[in-house]
């Protein structure tokens, strides 16, 4: 799974040095139980399972500001995005179920948010 | 000089919950008198850029686009911040990425190969380095002289800044240009670029509310009396998950207004 997430992402944890920029950066901060630079490091060290079941995965926005900042060019959101990937790609890993999504619609919700969505939760 | 005619890849939002995004963009090329071609056979951009490398086929629909537009030997021209952003990365992927270029060649099976010809513009630049700013204040007949208006960035137009190449990503100015070019005054705020809770909104209203209402929040205290976007789910963040928001409108509606032309709209 770890050369999964490292080939997949083309993403070199090894160039990281931990300076922490990508997660003070970070708007999805309070929303994460791990951090960008902890996602970075635990792929580092192979502890793909717990990064697999944390919520981070699905509240990154995707907002590239990690990766704009990152003084290394490691791109942090490759590697999230890496992870959610891992896990909707097994079977029943979709996020978010079919029948879940007309609750979640209003009125003036651009098609934009729901194919989004779709490709960010679910294969 | 012969009429400027660009491929235009309108995308899917811009055909539904955005038309005004569309409709008054279209108005303000014709005033501006540069041609917009809606590609025949565009297909949805995914509105995510897919940043798994061995994702091939949510890359085809914007390879797609961007054959046809060399087809035509004409640049290709987006207006969707979402729809910009894919597919310019998805070209960067096309002309950087060996893998990625020779498979999406193999599935779509083109007369002549794509390599990454095209070159991908959005409209705000289009305004800026093809018709120039000056060009377009001298076209200005109703002047919004007098209001104070805050460019909303987000995120997809500006990064990965070495990725879009659109501005300075940390300190863009192409919008607060925009703005004074239109007879208008830039607010600057230091929210402008962050994001406004994207399509987290769907899960987790309460998160994309706090995003916004900092960004709110910090627009009104500069001065800001309305932002303006070019994206339609930034437009959608701002606007319902606001407590006490600024009214907020596309770039190209306050185009077509300075043009006098927006009432051409039917
Ligand atoms: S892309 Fe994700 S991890 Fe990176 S700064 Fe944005 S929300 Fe945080
Ligand atoms: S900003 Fe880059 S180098 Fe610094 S901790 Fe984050 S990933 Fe590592």
């Amino acid at each position: 799974m770890i050369d999964f997430v490292k080939r997949i992402s083309g993403v070199n944890p090894r160039k990281c040095m931990k300076c922490g920029k990508c997660t003070a950066s970070c708007p999805a901060f309070d929303e994460m139980e791990y951090h960008p630079h902890q996602f970075v490091d635990m792929v580092e060290n192979g502890r793909i399972d717990e990064l697999m079941n944390s919520k981070g995965i699905y509240t990154c926005l995707s907002c590239f500001a990690c990766v704009e900042r990152c003084p290394r060019n490691v791109e942090p959101a490759k590697v999230i995005e890496a992870v959610r990937t891992a896990v909707i790609r097994k079977q029943d890993g979709n996020h978010l179920k079919p029948d879940a999504i007309p609750a979640l619609l209003d009125e003036e919700l651009p098609q934009q948010a729901i194919t989004s969505a779709f490709r960010k939760y679910r294969k | 000089m012969a009429k400027l005619t660009y491929s235009y890849f309108p995308g899917c939002t811009l055909k539904t919950k955005g038309k005004d995004l569309d409709k008054y963009g279209r108005l303000a090329a014709q005033a501006l008198d540069f041609e917009l071609e809606e590609l025949a056979d565009w297909q949805c951009c995914g509105a995510v850029y897919p940043m798994a490398k061995d994702e091939i086929a949510t890359r085809l629909s914007s390879v797609r686009a961007l054959a046809s537009a060399k087809a035509q030997s004409r640049e290709l021209v987006t207006l969707c911040s979402a729809c910009h952003h894919v597919i310019k990365r998805v070209n960067l992927d096309v002309q950087n990425d060996d893998e990625i270029c020779q498979k999406v060649n193999r599935y779509l099976k083109l007369d002549t190969p794509y390599a990454g010809e095209t070159n991908v513009l959005h409209y705000l630049e289009v305004l800026r380095d093809r018709v120039g700013f000056d060009n377009l204040k001298a076209k200005v007949v109703r002047p919004l002289t007098g209001m104070k208006i805050g460019a909303y960035y987000g995120c997809l137009l500006l990064r990965p800044g070495k990725e879009m190449g659109f501005d300075n990503p940390e300190n863009p100015t192409i919008i607060e240009d925009f703005i004074r070019a239109i007879g208008a005054e830039p607010v600057i705020y230091a929210r402008r670029n962050e994001c406004c809770g994207g399509y987290c909104t769907l899960e987790n209203k309460a998160y994309a509310q706090k995003q916004v209402d900092a960004i709110m929040d910090n627009a009104k205290a500069q001065g800001a009396e309305m932002l303006v976007t070019a994206c339609p789910l930034c437009m959608y963040n701002l606007k319902n998950n606001a407590a006490d928001g600024l009214e907020v409108k596309y770039f190209t509606e306050l185009l077509a207004e300075a043009l006098g032309v927006k009432e051409n709209a039917e």
